[in-house]
């Protein structure tokens, strides 16, 4: 438990990370580092894509699955870690 | 029964036996037949009339009766007559239904009413089929066959008002609808299946026994601790998030360490340089000063750092720490020690297991694989009646296993001794390889009257090859070559330097050769069977630490206290180094140790001040020889060991030569 909260605080704390979000199976944002509506939109968005990922990925090999996401933009990059549970978000910019 | 009867006299009554009472119901409303011999009577007659009086007494009974009392010895009058005066007697006609005359008597009319009852039934049937309703009524009837009053009958009958019919209904409110909708895409099916799978094993595990499900139980209640705190899951994720984050700050740096080369090396002769790549440092470590350093064999990336001091008069704490290189801001494990660490070496096969040797004379194993909870402690730890050292601990080196497959690794200290550890069970078991002596091993008898002889192992080093052979240096700066067989004698004693022995290395390709490098500030080369170094640099400073790099029988590196790594290959150059490089931020900070990565041309270099610093080599430092167009270099330890031999045939021959 601490452990995994110290780890949060050394990502959140590395240069050019903008935000944590943990999510949980619902969709619904159970920890975050970022306000309340980027949080929401972010939760809601992501949620949606990687189920979409998660349904192309299984659907071409049903013992396959996702288990990493990396988008790439101009701005940032987006990394999430979806699993059964939750996902974990993680927003950097690289460029920082 | 009306009053007149009374009084009629007997003979009246004996007549209307079978007439009076029935004429008495039928006479009202009826005219009166008048007997013929009716008494025809005045007005006057009728009309007088007759006084009766109705008592209690019967007037016929005896009022004198007497009885002869056995009591009073006397004939006494009884007073108690029956007054009662019975007019009339008749037995009645009516029989119960179950009584035996009953019974009897429908036997008699038995035959008559079997032959009528065919008929009923017909009539019933044909009834029945019309009207389901009335034929019940219909049966009652013939079969109680109500005696209708054959003189007096009338049947009437009245319909009342029907009801009219009144409809009533209510509309409850709708249940709640939603609709439904899915894809059953392939994986949805599998994972269906699969879960019902996974139903069925368990279920098949339930049947099994029923102590298990106890433990189930158990395991249970461990999972719902464990979902109360959920974040706990991501853990995992977690921990490569890190190193994702970090892969994105270092990009450039992770860039470097896969594709840059140095360009400008093309245009030097024969020097390198070394980029400086990551930097590692652990804050609860800063006072510490790197003690030991060694790469996993397994996982090319990782590698174990241990932190202690080597000022003896502030010694303290100590931690061992394993990072990867792709994570430079935290270290993977962190065990923290009571006692600095002087040595550490990872199993090059079971590279989850870390032999600590430390300042307090102890050694000890620890498990990267063992549970989070007890992962502080070692798994392993001498103790003071198991053979600990009585000093530090200055190496410690992983062995093959033993015959019984125990895994064994050996430890040399400033007590002297050198020590064989063995894990068995849960507990290390030691044997004294061998205890050095200023003269020579000593044996066991002497030891009590020489012990001040006793000289203080700092470093040894294995052979690669030959199993028995190895090498142990000591604070007198000598080296001996020893045997695992014989405890009691070295096979060689080197005169190697003027102060102690930091370390010895074995070459990785030649046999013969090793190295030794010394606070006096000299690094020398020596074949083992020759008494004397091969090669000796001098590096102005004391040297820290060497290491032969794991790539070229002749290259090799050194660190210096005054803050330089020198890189030598022999083939280039014998008499200098073709790199040395400051690589400190500070000036007085002391380089203590190196190591080459197994894999890739990069080295770590430790300080004392607990940074870990790695570097890539420049191409010109892992030079091959050169090659000549359509022509395949022939490759190998062979080769390396070729090159090797070559340097040393030529030092060796002036050598005989001068005898």
């Amino acid at each position: 438990m601490a452990e995994v909260e110290e780890t949060l605080k050394r990502i959140q704390g590395q240069k050019g990370v903008q935000g944590i979000i943990i999510v949980n199976a619902e969709g619904i944002p159970i920890k975050t580092t970022m306000d309340n509506s980027t949080t929401v939109q972010y939760a809601g968005l992501i949620h949606q894509l990687v189920m979409k990922a998660r349904s192309t990925i299984r659907d071409v090999d049903p013992q396959n699955d996702l288990t990493f996401l990396r988008i790439r933009s101009k701005k940032n990059e987006i990394m999430i870690a979806p699993d059964k549970d939750y996902f974990l978000i993680v927003i950097q910019n690289p460029s920082d | 029964m009306p009053v007149p009867t009374t009084v009629r006299s007997k003979k009246d009554e004996e007549d209307g036996v079978d007439q009076g009472d029935v004429w008495d119901e039928w006479a009202q409303g009826k005219a009166l037949i008048k007997p013929p011999d009716q008494l025809e009577l005045t007005d006057g007659e009728l009309k007088e009339e007759f006084t009766k009086i109705l008592t209690a007494n019967n007037p016929h009974a005896p009022q004198n009766i007497a009885r002869y009392s056995f009591k009073e010895r006397s004939y006494k009058l009884i007073s108690g007559v029956d007054q009662m005066a019975v007019h009339f007697v008749l037995e009645g006609t009516l029989i119960h239904v179950d009584s035996d005359e009953a019974r009897r008597q429908r036997a008699r009319q038995g035959q008559t009413e079997e032959a009528a009852a065919p008929e009923e039934v017909e009539e019933a049937e044909v009834v029945g089929e019309e009207e389901r309703s009335d034929s019940v009524d219909s049966k009652m009837g013939k079969k109680e066959q109500k005696v209708t009053n054959q003189f007096n009958f009338s049947e009437r009958a009245s319909q009342t008002l029907n009801n009219p019919l009144r409809e009533r209904s209510c509309q409850t409110e709708p249940p709640p609808r939603c609709n439904f909708s899915a894809t059953a895409n392939q994986w949805v099916i599998y994972d269906a299946y699969m879960e019902e799978l996974q139903k069925q094993e368990k279920n098949k595990d339930k049947q099994k026994s029923s102590k298990r499900e106890e433990d189930k139980s158990k395991k249970k209640q461990m999972i719902t601790e464990t979902q109360s705190d959920d974040i706990t899951k991501v853990a995992k994720v977690v921990k490569i998030f890190e190193r994702m984050v970090n892969q994105n700050t270092f990009d450039d740096v992770a860039q470097d360490f896969k594709y840059f080369e140095d360009a400008s090396d093309e245009f030097r002769e024969q020097e390198g340089t070394l980029l400086p790549l990551w930097k590692f440092q652990y804050d609860k470590a800063k006072r510490l000063s790197v003690t030991a350093l060694c790469w996993n064999k397994n996982y090319q990336d990782l590698f174990a750092v241990g932190m202690g001091s080597y000022d003896f008069s502030k010694q303290g704490h100590g931690v061992l720490l394993l990072y990867t290189l792709k994570n430079s801001t935290c270290p993977e494990y962190i065990y923290p020690t009571s006692s600095g660490i002087m040595c550490l070496h990872i199993h090059d096969r079971l590279s989850h297991l870390v032999a600590v040797g430390f300042y307090d004379g102890c050694v000890a194993v620890y498990d990267l694989k063992a549970e989070e909870g007890g992962a502080a402690q070692p798994v392993y730890r001498s103790t003071a009646k198991a053979g600990k050292h009585t000093d530090p601990v200055w190496q410690v080196r992983w062995q093959n296993d033993d015959m019984d497959n125990n895994h064994n690794f050996y430890s040399v200290s400033s007590d002297g001794r050198v020590v064989s550890w063995t894990l068995i069970k849960n507990e290390l078991v030691f044997s004294d390889v061998i205890k050095l002596s200023l003269e020579g091993a000593l044996p066991e008898c002497l030891e009590v009257v020489e012990q001040p002889s006793i000289a203080c192992g700092t470093s040894f080093d294995f052979h690669q090859k030959i199993d028995f052979l190895f090498l142990v240096g000591t604070e007198e700066g000598k080296i001996h070559k020893c045997s695992k067989a014989y405890s009691s004698q070295f096979l060689e004693t080197y005169q190697a330097h003027n102060m102690a022995v930091d370390a010895v290395k074995w070459n990785h390709f030649h046999p013969k050769v090793f190295m030794s490098c010394s606070s006096d500030w000299t690094v020398k080369i020596w074949d083992h069977t020759i008494r004397t170094p091969m090669f000796t640099f001098d590096l102005n400073s004391a040297v820290g630490d060497v290491a032969w790099s794991p790539y070229s029988s002749t290259v090799f590196a050194a660190v210096t206290t005054d803050g330089k790594v020198h890189v030598f290959d022999l083939s280039m150059n014998k008499y200098e180094a073709i790199c040395q490089q400051s690589v400190v931020a500070k000036k007085r900070t002391k380089l203590t140790h190196i190591e080459f990565n197994p894999i890739h041309p990069i080295i770590i270099v430790g300080d004392d001040r607990g940074h870990v610093t790695c570097f890539k080599l420049s191409p010109n430092l892992r030079k091959k020889p050169k090659e000549k167009k359509g022509q395949e270099l022939p490759k190998g330890p062979e080769v390396e060991e070729a090159k090797m031999e070559k340097l040393l045939s030529l030092l060796r021959e002036p050598d005989y030569s001068s005898i």
